[in-house]
């Protein structure tokens, strides 16, 4: 290459650079307004005084943590310069603390600086006990929370935390504005109600009108950190209707440019895209749709010691049963049949991140109605004259729970089906979401109390960290009268290695070898099939194709990213 | 008339704080959680904080009557301070009755919802009424002619298909069928953003409330014209019809003065006694076109567990049933002179 040439490429390089340069920096707001639909409507714009997605969503456009989780799981930092490791002299060398460095220059949508007073209060305001904030697992073992100076937090643990990454990363966790929360704090958290509806913050929208369960209208953040977005002047959030109607209203009629969680039939979806006005997008992160297999006795004779550790299930806690049970289940049927593009086989109840996804249990791909019969005969488990299996008087009959839910309960008739065909009898239950998920102690039809003998539904983690998930499963979870029926170890699962593994993760930083415990503690539970995985499950939403820029991201809010989105023509 | 009035409004405060006593327990009894929404993720121990900051660990008792206070003495009281300014007692720190849900007063909420509803369901009432009296008043008049029959037919059909399908079949045709640039093209989601301050804007109203005030006035004008119309024929065979044919009047009067005023006497009773589902809005026809009025504000409540507004709004429309059949036994009075409560 000779010295013309050099400099030809400097020059085009330049000039590409100076025009891309040109391109971020248009006007903010000049893609006029985006619509976005969400079926179940906002109720509230302050994540910590309420859990449910759609309102978290709903706030990530206007306040924001301290890091993002991007579309693969990465961590991004949003209002820090870098996230602190332990390379980098953020995080302890003892694991018991983790310094993050606000950005420089950061301020609120109404012109004050982002100070580290702002993230101190956030993490008091959380933690102050008569709040009922929402988000208090996210500040466990957070033994304080401090100032360092104006732009350091310094947030100590009470013991070493392998993964400190739990408070303020993910949108589930965003800074308030001290001065417009100082009156909030503590038992007058409720009674903010100007404040709840139009929290003041560092993203790319803010809060014009907030309607309650119903709409809420943003305008561009002038004093956004990113010059020239976001690309939109103002978002429509609407809520209500269902996801049908939301799918119609971007896939079909063109009304709104997104639709969030289209959880539709896969044909329903499919002809609504074929249209050819919009576009569904699916993302994976850890959701799986599982059997719970009950490892003890919920017969009702037992009164109070039903469905506890004191007596072993009749049948269920013989291992070839419940094999046979995963055998006969056809799952590249089900995800056909139940989720299409918004789900996947797996044969693990920890299929993601990819560092964490098993690749020891890949047998249950294939339906093995044959090789189950044999394993049944095998176990002696004799085929009665009413073509159920049974052995010493007792017989092969399930009672088998899960929330009401069209395509649960046509999973339920399909796993009827097959396993009819190894002689297995089933008796089919579902309970309302909000009783079965509901905590509420006199109702026998809670999924921690599992009066059954098996039971559906789909779980998963936030962030992307799974100790506390794969915790879940150790003795010490397992729900019973004494501690209130709380606890999520459903299937009742005790072993002492998997109790070892837990507390080993607990105490180890490296990512590689948190991914070999997890895999390892994952096949545990594969392989005794206490647990049966049936689909991995994605985040389904549909946008019309002239909206560009959206990455969905199944590990933080669906709308990390609006600063990015923009319109083409 | 004036004191059967005030004896049976009397009777009306006995009746109202038991109801709201039954909604109360009914309520307590369902088997439902407002942190059963949420997701799996947040553990137990959290719950069980959120549920006691809600005040659920408080005795049956103590919370019906904080409700009580909330409703029957805040409420009002905080009205007063809002419309006249007059500040009784502490109205900076007044306890209001909360929605667990969004954490704001429910009666702002229902406030706030009350537009639209009005808007949307008594629009479609209204339209319901317009189309109804005509048609029963034909069809009686004409009985078993091809007007009548085809009347039956539609009233027949706007009476026994659900909304929830007649709702979806006009989204289908004019939102997707008919193109976007289309005269005939009506928006399928209502913007309740929307603000009505020019002419096109006012055209804008009129295309997003055109399908469900259609949607709902044709199961309202079915329900209203057959009354009118076994009404009108019952009146049509009198003797005074006959007595007044026989001194010489015109048919027309008749018909629209003698018959119909007489007939009206028992539609309007239906009319009063509808009004109080006006303003309970029309939970699946707001569901289907997103009007998100009261209907779809109550549905959403029962569906979080949100007790505090369901048993807020549910009180509200039965003191709403309570007045109305008040009204409609007092406007029976006032139409029929035959009729004397003293």
């Amino acid at each position: 290459m000779n010295l013309k040439h050099l400099i030809a490429g400097t020059l085009g390089a330049g000039l590409l650079a100076s025009t891309a340069m040109a391109g971020g920096h248009e006007a903010q707001g000049r893609d006029g307004s985006v619509n976005i639909i969400y079926w179940q409507a906002a109720s509230i714009m302050n994540p910590y005084l309420s859990g449910g997605t759609k309102d978290i969503n709903a706030a990530s456009m206007v306040i924001e943590p301290l890091a993002h989780y991007d579309e693969n799981g990465a961590m991004v930092p949003t209002l820090v310069d870098e996230i602190p490791t332990v390379g980098n002299g953020g995080v302890s060398a003892d694991l018991t603390s983790i310094t993050w460095k606000l950005s420089e220059g950061l301020l609120w949508s109404d012109g004050s600086a982002v100070t580290s007073s702002d993230v101190v209060f956030t993490a008091n305001y959380c933690m102050d006990e008569t709040g009922g904030c929402q988000q208090l697992s996210k500040f466990g073992g957070v033994e304080s929370v401090e100032a360092v100076d104006d732009l350091t937090v310094k947030i100590t643990f009470d013991g070493p935390k392998p993964f400190p990454y739990g408070p303020f990363v993910g949108s589930t966790t965003p800074i308030l504005q001290a001065a417009q929360f100082a009156d909030c704090m503590g038992i007058a958290a409720p009674t903010c109600t100007d404040q709840n509806f139009g929290p003041i913050g560092t993203g790319p929208f803010t809060v014009t009108e907030f309607r309650a369960n119903d709409s809420i209208t943003l305008a561009a953040n002038t004093n956004y950190r990113e010059a020239g977005k976001p690309a939109f002047a103002t978002v429509n959030f609407k809520g209500g209707g269902d996801a049908a109607a939301a799918g119609r209203a971007a896939l079909e009629t063109g009304e709104f440019d997104y639709a969030w969680n289209l959880q539709l039939a896969p044909e329903i979806l499919a002809d609504m895209e074929a249209k050819g006005v919009g576009t569904v997008l699916s993302s994976f992160g850890p959701l799986v749709e599982r059997l719970m297999i009950n490892l003890t006795d919920p017969s009702a004779d037992l009164g109070d010691e039903r469905s506890t550790v004191a007596h072993p299930h009749p049948f269920m806690s013989d291992m070839a049963v419940r094999q046979a049970l995963s055998m006969a289940i056809d799952r590249p049927l089900l995800v056909e049949i139940g989720y299409g593009q918004a789900g996947k086989v797996t044969c693990n109840v920890l299929p993601a991140p990819a560092i964490y996804d098993s690749p020891n249990n890949a047998g249950c791909e294939v339906q093995d109605i044959a090789g189950a019969n044999a394993l049944l005969d095998e176990a002696g488990w004799e085929m009665g004259a009413d073509g159920v299996r049974a052995k010493d008087g007792v017989r092969l009959s399930i009672l088998y729970q899960t929330s009401t839910n069209a395509v649960r309960q046509d999973f339920q008739a399909l796993i009827k089906q097959w396993w009819s065909e190894i002689g297995v009898e089933t008796e089919l239950k579902n309970i309302s979401g909000g009783v079965f998920f509901g905590g509420d102690q006199s109702s026998p039809d809670t999924f921690q109390k599992l009066f059954a003998d098996l039971e559906m539904y789909a779980n998963n983690f936030d962030g992307t960290d799974p100790e506390a998930y794969m915790g879940n499963w150790a003795c010490a979870e397992i729900p019973s009268p004494e501690n209130a029926w709380l606890g999520g170890n459903m299937p009742r699962y005790c072993n002492a290695d998997y109790d070892a593994l837990v507390a080993e993760m607990g105490g180890t930083a490296d990512i590689a070898e948190r991914a070999r415990l997890a895999i390892a503690m994952n096949d545990m539970l594969m392989q005794s099939y206490s647990i049966i995985p049936l689909v991995h499950r994605g985040n389904v939403s549909g946008i019309v194709n002239t909206l560009e820029g959206v990455k969905l991201n199944a590990w933080d809010s669906e709308l990390w990213n609006i600063a990015d989105w923009s319109r083409s023509e | 008339m004036l004191n059967f009035t005030l004896r049976r409004l009397m009777f009306t405060i006995p009746t109202l704080l038991l109801i709201s006593f039954i909604i109360f327990l009914i309520l307590d009894m369902a088997p439902n959680d407002p942190t059963g929404n949420l997701p799996l993720t947040i553990p137990p121990e959290v719950r069980a904080t959120i549920r006691a900051s809600l005040g659920l660990d408080e005795p049956l008792y103590i919370r019906y009557l904080l409700w009580c206070q909330q409703f029957f003495v805040n409420e009002p009281l905080n009205l007063l301070n809002e419309w006249f300014g007059w500040c009784i007692g502490d109205c900076e720190n007044r306890l209001r009755v909360s929605s667990w849900a969004t954490r704001s007063p429910v009666v702002d909420l229902i406030a706030e919802r009350m537009p639209q509803t009005l808007w949307v369901v008594g629009m479609s009432y209204v339209v319901g009424i317009l189309i109804a009296v005509p048609i029963g008043v034909i069809s009686a008049y004409k009985q078993y002619s091809w007007f009548d029959q085809f009347g039956t037919f539609i009233s027949m059909i706007g009476f026994s298909v659900p909304t929830f399908f007649t709702g979806v079949l006009m989204i289908v045709i004019f939102s997707v069928w008919v193109p976007n640039d289309s005269i005939f093209w009506l928006p399928s989601i209502y913007d309740t953003t929307h603000k009505v301050d020019d002419w096109s804007s006012f055209v804008f109203q009129i295309r997003q409330m055109a399908m469900p005030v259609m949607v709902l006035g044709l199961y309202n004008a079915a329900l209203i014209s057959r009354f009118m119309r076994a009404s009108m024929l019952d009146n049509l065979t009198q003797d005074y019809v006959r007595t007044a044919r026989a001194k010489g009047l015109k048919e027309q009067t008749v018909l629209l003065v003698h018959v119909l005023r007489n007939s009206m006497i028992p539609v309007v009773t239906v009319i009063a006694l509808g009004i109080p589902q006006i303003f309970g809005g029309a939970i699946i026809t707001e569901q289907i076109f997103k009007v998100n009025g009261l209907g779809q504000l109550l549905i959403i409540g029962i569906q979080g567990a949100d007790i505090p507004l369901v048993q807020t709004l549910t009180f509200l429309f039965a003191v709403l049933i309570v007045l109305f059949n008040l009204v409609a036994d007092v406007l029976y009075g006032l139409l029929d002179p035959r009729i004397r409560y003293d």
